[in-house]
């Protein structure tokens, strides 16, 4: 893996003293359709190399494409949570370049007549609203997949032969492009983030895709300029590629401010280029440079008739919306009982699911909320995974709020019974039996335990006759301690009132 | 009696259908004849030969068994070289798909195999559909069977040729900017570019998307409506394709034969060699249209002159579109996944081995176009030339709009000479254009118009354009089957007939 630090950087707190940095984003959303974008391939992913292709996806000569209506559902409703205009008659346009991964020789877009137009999308950061506008979101078909083989690299340059699989060739492709944004200031990196988060939630929302970054079903281009405060020009942008997860959306933006300010506060220019990142090390590397760019040579597809969605269809279609993101959280927030903050916080961990999914299973909301937002909070972020990576269902949660509503548990021990989940020994009253962590009844061992601890503590029981009633606490104390925490502390507490106080 | 390979299609049809003829019996007389004679004419890339032989039998067998079959089961057909053919080889005439064996069927193949036809081979072509003379040919000279030391027509020369030579019964072709029309004109058959988009493109290498259609070349009109009706109709794998259904195309070419013109209003379109406009043209070729014109007179049509302006400009207009689409349909042949390969050594990059293959795996034409079309479609060009040309597409509909208000069909020459020799225009391309004159308007507007013969001159066919508007395919072949029924009655044979007595390709 190539590295590259040996960039200058400027501190990310003195950048902002003398630059203004102004970011955008571009896209890419694969969509979950059964089938490809132009034929009817699956579109399944991991599947083996060149098993999910076509004369169509592989641009076999005389193949014609025909548009998916599904995949062109799902963009028009993109767009409509975005706010956008959705366009009366809209076309394809091919894109042309040559490269092995795109079989015709161009790639089937969309270029001045795109689906959707003019929307917005507003994100919240550390409690302040930023409007990110959205300049149009359009279809298109993916590429097929390089695989360089030999060399050290991985890259194209050294490697022995290339491979090229074409099951991704053709799938379904939303780009979503924003309008510049400006404004952000210190919080750039962030709102960048912010903003790639709230689109992934919608997208989820409306179901038309699975937005896995890991799986590449969302990728991100991230535009980065600095401009001198006070500039009325914006600078130079670099477009940063390969970015693929929510942290390196944010790492991203972060490094190119910080690289570019070096590189003015030398007296350079920034390179209109596109940077590729790099998930190691943070950093970005120049790729191809723009100012030398390929002429793509647009022109309207002409083995696609136009796209004209009917307006009563997309009326129907902004009607039929799912409850979008925001207005959910703010329904769950008032419904849960939740601060803004926490909101915010189980938004951005992508949690707001598990909490809902969690009340769904019977939980109370304030059950839900203790459990994901307490001890499962702490331990996801020290094993360093993600809320939604670790291995307890919803449901379980709910399972073990139960338990200790009943009070056959109680918190101590239900934090014990949530290892064994975690550890994968089975749900909680799985593992609450297995591990023999239930709360004593009044049983003799208590009973002997009680009075063992009245016993050994004359003083302490002289105390509280004498009115002391809170040193009754240290009793409780041994007692729970000679359980090893078995007893349920309210039980134990009224036991020692009736020997001591009577 | 007449050879088996000088019958009309209809005609073998109904010969097998009623068990007195066999396809093998078909089939081998064809092949037999392709043995003999195209070595001299040059009609095809690919002989099928044993397969074709196998596939007859299988019919011939399923006949006798009583299996039911299709309308046009045992009769052999031959496909131009563009259509893609599973397991069979498919070069586009260029040398950079040599080899290639496609893993499906055109759907216009399959649709020919399902109503049980024999596929005899592959015919010749203009490498990519460029040209109209099949000289741009990677692999061969395809000469005229009434003239071996002319041109064929082309791009489909060499369907023209099969069907002209007796090669073949029928054949498809494929017509962008008059590739199935001015071939039928010069050689005398009938050719037909249907509407745009009723005839499905899938398994058509692409020249020009907008413009490409595919179509019937026959020796009668009834021949052609019969094998066009074959192909017809909607296709959900192509997303141009018309979903409408198809007029009874034979049935109105059987009427047409009737010969009653009355009430049928006929525009004579002036721009196309008509007065002020007969640059370019033989008299002969325009004196044989304007006899046939007489004739649809004689025969009760109203006859007017029209005059459609905007024609001046189809030619280039359509050396803008054209080449633009190829530019970017073409793009996909870089040595990667099919055809020829050139310098994969390990020594040239991967842009070297695109380029060096596009380099020797095209031929002059294909990349003079390329890199017309590269141009227009440029950054800071494409409104001079891509948008300006598509404005005057728009003109050209216009003025057929304007037109069929007061006609019901139009009729011009369909080529400005006759067969002109072999090698006379290879290097001169704006000449080798000028064959197209007349018959790009139609292509433009996405329009139907059929090629009939309408007479010799200097002893070579000339051919009479019908157009008609957009899906009314069927005024072309009623009106043609009514010029064919009446010249081929004053003669008192049918019009290639005069090619065997002349002794033709012999
Ligand atoms: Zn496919």
């Amino acid at each position: 893996m190539t590295t590259h630090t040996g960039d200058r950087l400027v501190e990310f707190a003195e950048v902002l003293t003398r630059y203004e940095p102004v970011i955008g984003l571009e896209t890419h959303v694969e969509l979950g359709t059964a089938s490809k974008m132009f034929c009817g391939c699956a579109t399944t992913f991991g599947a083996e190399p060149n098993t999910q292709t076509c004369p169509v996806c592989l641009g076999l000569p005389g193949s014609l494409p025909v548009a998916n209506a599904a995949a062109v559902e799902h963009t028009i409703r993109i767009g409509l949570a975005l706010g956008c205009r959705i366009a009366s008659w809209s076309r394809f346009a091919r894109k042309n370049y040559f490269y092995p991964d795109i079989p015709k020789g161009f790639q089937t877009s969309q270029y001045d007549e795109p689906l959707c137009t003019a929307g917005h999308l507003d994100v919240e950061v550390d409690g302040e609203t930023y409007r990110v506008e959205i300049e149009r979101v359009h279809l298109e078909e993916d590429t097929g997949k390089n695989l360089h083989v030999g060399g050290a690299t991985g890259r194209i340059h050294g490697a022995d032969h290339s491979l090229v699989d074409f099951n991704r060739a053709g799938i379904p492709l939303v780009e979503i492009v924003t309008r510049p944004i400006p404004g952000a200031g210190a919080k750039a990196p962030e709102v960048a983030r912010a903003y790639v988060t709230e689109l992934r939630e919608i997208v989820q929302a409306l179901g038309a895709s699975d937005v896995r970054m890991e799986q590449g079903s969302l990728r991100c281009d991230v535009n980065t300029s600095l401009a001198p405060i006070g500039s009325l020009e914006w600078g130079t942008r670099t477009e940063t590629k390969n970015v693929n997860s929510l942290r390196s959306v944010e790492r991203s933006v972060r490094y190119e401010m910080r690289r570019q300010a070096a590189v003015l506060d030398a007296g350079g220019r920034v390179l209109q280029e596109t940077r590729h990142f790099h998930e190691d090390t943070g950093s970005t590397s120049p790729g191809r440079s723009k100012e030398e760019a390929t002429d793509y040579r647009y022109f309207p597809e002409p083995d696609l008739v136009p796209l004209a969605p009917d307006a009563a269809w997309v009326e129907k279609l902004a009607a039929d919306l799912p409850e979008l993101p925001a207005a959910r959280r703010a329904r769950l927030m008032e419904e849960w009982g939740l601060s803004a903050t926490e909101m915010q916080w189980l938004a951005n961990a992508g949690a707001l699911g598990l909490v809902s999914d969690t009340v769904a299973a019977g939980a109370t909301p304030g059950d839900a909320r203790k459990w994901w937002l307490g001890d499962l909070a702490r331990r996801a972020n020290e094993t360093g995974v993600e809320l939604t990576d670790l291995a307890v269902t919803p449901a379980q949660v709910a399972e073990l709020a139960a338990l200790v509503r009943d009070g056959k548990i109680n918190d101590k021990l239900a934090r014990q019974v949530l290892d064994g989940v975690l550890a994968g020994d089975g749900g909680p009253d799985e593992v609450m039996t297995a591990r023999g962590l239930v709360v004593m009844g009044e049983s003799d061992e208590l009973v002997a335990a009680v009075e063992a601890a009245i016993a050994g503590a004359p003083d302490v029981v002289e105390k509280v006759r004498g009115g002391k009633v809170q040193a009754l606490g240290a009793l409780v104390g041994s007692v729970m301690k000679a359980t090893r925490g078995k007893a349920d502390a309210a039980t134990v507490k009224r036991m020692l009132e009736e020997r001591v106080i009577g | 009696m007449a050879e088996l390979t000088e019958l009309d299609a209809v005609e073998l049809r109904d010969r097998l259908a009623s068990g007195e003829l066999s396809s093998v019996e078909l089939t081998r007389a064809y092949l037999d004849r392709i043995a003999a004679e195209d070595g001299a004419v040059g009609a095809y890339l690919h002989v099928e030969g044993r397969a074709a032989l196998q596939r007859a039998g299988e019919i011939d067998t399923a006949r006798l068994a009583g299996e039911e079959l299709g309308p046009l089961a045992g009769l052999p057909v031959a496909l131009k070289d563009v259509f893609v053919t599973e397991g069979v080889p498919t070069t586009s005439g260029s040398k950079i798909l040599e080899g290639w064996r496609p893993p499906y069927d055109a759907t216009v193949a399959g649709r020919l195999k399902d109503a049980g036809t024999v596929l005899l081979g592959k015919t010749n072509m203009d490498e990519f559909a460029m040209g109209s003379s099949t000289e741009n040919s990677a692999y061969r000279v395809t000469r005229n069977p009434w003239d071996l030391a002319r041109i064929p027509g082309g791009s489909s020369g060499g369907s023209s040729a099969a069907v002209a030579g007796g090669l073949a019964p029928w054949a498809l072709g494929t017509d962008t900017g008059g590739s199935i029309r001015q071939p039928a004109a010069v050689t005398g058959l009938v050719g037909h570019k249907p509407t745009y988009g009723s005839v499905s493109r899938y398994g058509l290498i692409a020249f020009s998307s907008s413009l490409d259609q595919a179509g019937p070349m026959a020796r009668t009109v009834l021949d052609a409506a019969v094998l066009h009706e074959a192909i017809g109709g909607h296709d959900p794998r192509d997303s141009t394709s018309i979903d409408a259904p198809l007029p009874p195309l034979a049935e109105c070419a059987r009427r047409g034969a009737t010969g009653d013109l009355k009430g049928l209003r006929v525009g004579v379109v002036r721009e196309l060699g008509g007065e002020g406009h007969t640059d370019g043209y033989e008299e002969g070729v325009l004196a044989r249209v304007a006899e046939a014109v007489q004739l649809m007179e004689g025969m009760g049509a109203e006859v007017r002159e029209v005059s459609c302006p905007s024609f001046d400009l189809a030619l280039p207009a359509y050396y803008l579109i054209a080449p633009s689409e190829a530019s970017s349909n073409l793009a996909r042949f870089e040595g990667m996944r099919f055809g020829i390969r050139v310098a994969d050594d390990g020594a040239h990059d991967l842009d070297e081995v695109m380029a060096l293959t596009r380099e020797q795996g095209f031929g002059p034409e294909v990349k003079r176009r390329i890199i017309l079309g590269t141009y227009a479609l440029s950054a800071g060009y494409y409104d001079a030339y891509y948008g300006q040309a598509q404005k005057v597409r728009t003109l050209i509909t216009r003025d057929f709009t304007s037109a069929f208000e007061d006609v019901d069909v139009l009729v011009s020459p369909v080529t400005p000479t006759v067969a002109f020799p072999l090698g006379t225009r290879v290097d001169d391309p704006l000449a080798m254009y000028a064959a197209d004159l007349c018959t790009l308007p139609a292509s433009l507007a996405g329009l139907p118009a059929i090629s009939v013969p309408c007479g010799l001159s200097e002893g070579l066919p000339v051919g009479l354009q019908i157009m008609a508007p957009a899906l009314a395919d069927d005024r072309c072949y009623s009106l043609a089957a009514a010029v064919e029924a009446a010249l081929d009655s004053a003669r008192g044979s049918r019009f290639l007939d005069q090619l065997t007595t002349a002794g033709g390709a012999a």
